[in-house]
């Protein structure tokens, strides 16, 4: 309304809160150059500083190892959006017989249960291992041999356990009676799943999703012990023969360059689902 | 000196007017419901009395303290101040005699023993103790209101806020979480009521707010509002919620 003006007690309120936001504001900027200066002069000051700082922080080495490290980065990204396609539709189906009623589906539900449970179980570099030089070793005619190929192979594996785990916590979380009334309209299960609970249980799980696929971007790493020439492989290789580590950090930032921008569009994709679905609630 | 009193308060959500310049003062042992349309503003000015929303104007004093102060630490003001909801809110992940400790243990710093015999005491009186080790989910929507009532005792409020607690009940619910709020309102306690319930309001209220728009169109004893509106605009509501 137009002919509300504030009262001098809310002009005084309204002052009063910009200055205890002001206070919280300087608060939060001195707490947070405290801590960071803080932390920054004890790593600093410690007595091996100069030596971490010689094998670990050379400038001259980062340069001369990132032109490598730049192509490698690529084989790396390359297996993740690979591996990244193929996980999500596989984990998804291995979720939906995990859930799936039906006598006839199940075989296909303990497949589901057996492959989650051993799959999980079986540390991921040892998946490579098994993969990479196994397979090859079989001598089968019309498989690749190449030690990339099921290297990524072994990540989509190991992870579609994972993420199927995670797509299943989801679909679980679906209330009962979202079931219920999707079947009083006459859905059958499989069109319930796939209209009313898979597409609610996905949004819930979005965070936990990225989670792994964060996870699974970094172990691309383990292709290294396959041998493929990846980043990590790379600047290892780098350690060796100069006897410097700075390639490691700078693969771990381009590591984490890569994660950034994921993590942030799940921030922006889970708030904006919020503010759809919870439009005017609170 | 009153418990609560309430000038100009004004809140609005953007462009939209919520509360305009409501005024209200309650008496220790005064019952006020609050009646009109949905939309009127009954929940908002709940909730803005329990320091949930920040308002736009006006001034709010509880127990002869201006609260609207931004320097007030809310959680004060609230641990003497009860609220129940009109969806229960009860916290599934714990028991009935959990939910009922949980404030006096956390916030008030009762000692385990002495908050699980006071709630347990409580749920008695409100026939509920069968029920006190069970979940909420077990429980009927009418039984799960009353603990929530209880919940809302169990850190013996000077004022006990009730937004539309009957609201999502069926009729023959209603009667037995009603049956609470008038034995509270006749063992003295002060409450402040959103209610559709207008046999309710016109039996168990010291006095009666007509809220329109964001605004008390009238206030006055029940027996006057019920039968002898000022307003217009109150009769009218009157007449569409009033059986003939």
């Amino acid at each position: 309304m137009s002919d509300w003006t504030p009262s001098q007690h809310e002009l005084d309120r309204r002052r009063l809160r910009r200055r205890l936001r002001t206070r919280s504001a300087l608060i939060a900027t001195a707490m947070t150059v405290v801590v960071f200066v803080v932390v920054g002069l004890v790593v600093t000051g410690s007595p091996g500083w100069p030596s971490v700082q010689a094998l670990f922080f050379s400038w001259d080495d980062a340069r001369e190892a990132l032109p490598d490290i730049w192509d490698a980065i690529w084989l790396n990204i390359k297996m993740f959006l690979i591996a990244e396609a193929i996980i999500l539709p596989l984990a998804m189906l291995i979720a939906l017989a995990r859930v799936s009623r039906s006598p006839w589906l199940a075989p296909l539900r303990v497949t589901a249960i057996v492959w989650t449970d051993v799959i999980r179980g079986i540390p991921t570099i040892l998946l490579v291992y098994l993969l990479a030089f196994g397979v090859p070793a079989l001598q089968l005619q019309g498989l690749p041999n190449s030690a990339y190929v099921w290297a990524t192979v072994a990540l989509i594996i190991s992870y579609s356990a994972y993420v199927a785990e995670v797509f299943r916590s989801g679909i679980e979380s679906v209330h009962p009676s979202q079931w219920a009334s999707a079947q009083a309209l006459g859905l059958t299960r499989g069109q319930t799943l796939r209209h009313v609970v898979v597409p609610q249980g996905v949004r819930r799980v979005v965070p936990p999703l990225l989670n792994d696929f964060v996870s699974l971007q970094k172990d691309t790493a383990l292709a290294s012990a396959a041998g493929v020439f990846e980043a990590v492989f790379v600047a290892r290789d780098y350690g060796n023969y100069n006897f410097n580590y700075t390639p490691l950090v700078v693969v771990s930032c381009f590591f984490i360059v890569m994660t950034v921008p994921l993590a942030r569009l799940c921030d922006w994709l889970t708030a904006r689902m919020r503010r759809r679905e919870l439009a005017g609630a609170l | 000196m009153s418990l609560l009193s309430v000038t100009g308060l004004r809140k609005s959500y953007g462009d939209r007017v919520v509360l305009d310049d409501v005024a209200l003062t309650i008496e220790p042992h005064d019952v006020i419901c609050l009646i009109g349309s949905s939309g009127s503003g009954k929940s908002t000015l709940l909730r803005c009395l329990n320091l949930l929303e920040e308002i736009d104007d006006g001034v709010i004093t509880f127990e002869g303290r201006e609260v609207s102060d931004p320097r007030v630490d809310p959680r004060e003001v609230r641990s003497r101040m009860g609220m129940v909801f009109q969806a229960y809110n009860l916290f599934p992940h714990l028991s009935v005699v959990d939910n009922c400790t949980l404030a006096p243990r956390r916030v008030h710093g009762v000692p385990r023993g002495e908050a699980e015999a006071r709630a347990r005491a409580l749920l008695d009186r409100f026939g509920l103790s069968e029920h006190a080790d069970k979940h909420p989910d077990q429980l009927s929507g009418g039984q799960q209101q009353r603990v929530a009532l209880v919940r809302a005792m169990c850190t013996s409020p000077t004022l006990l806020l009730l937004d539309e607690i009957t609201a999502a009940l069926d009729p023959e619910l209603v009667g037995e979480v009603l049956e609470i709020v008038r034995a509270e309102a006749s063992a003295g306690m002060t409450m402040v009521i959103a209610t559709h319930e207008m046999a309710f309001a016109r039996d168990v209220a010291t006095s009666v707010c007509f809220l329109d728009k964001g605004r008390i169109l009238e206030q006055g004893p029940p027996a006057q509002i019920f039968s002898d509106p000022r307003e217009e605009r109150t009769r009218q509501f009157l007449r569409r919620v009033l059986p003939a």
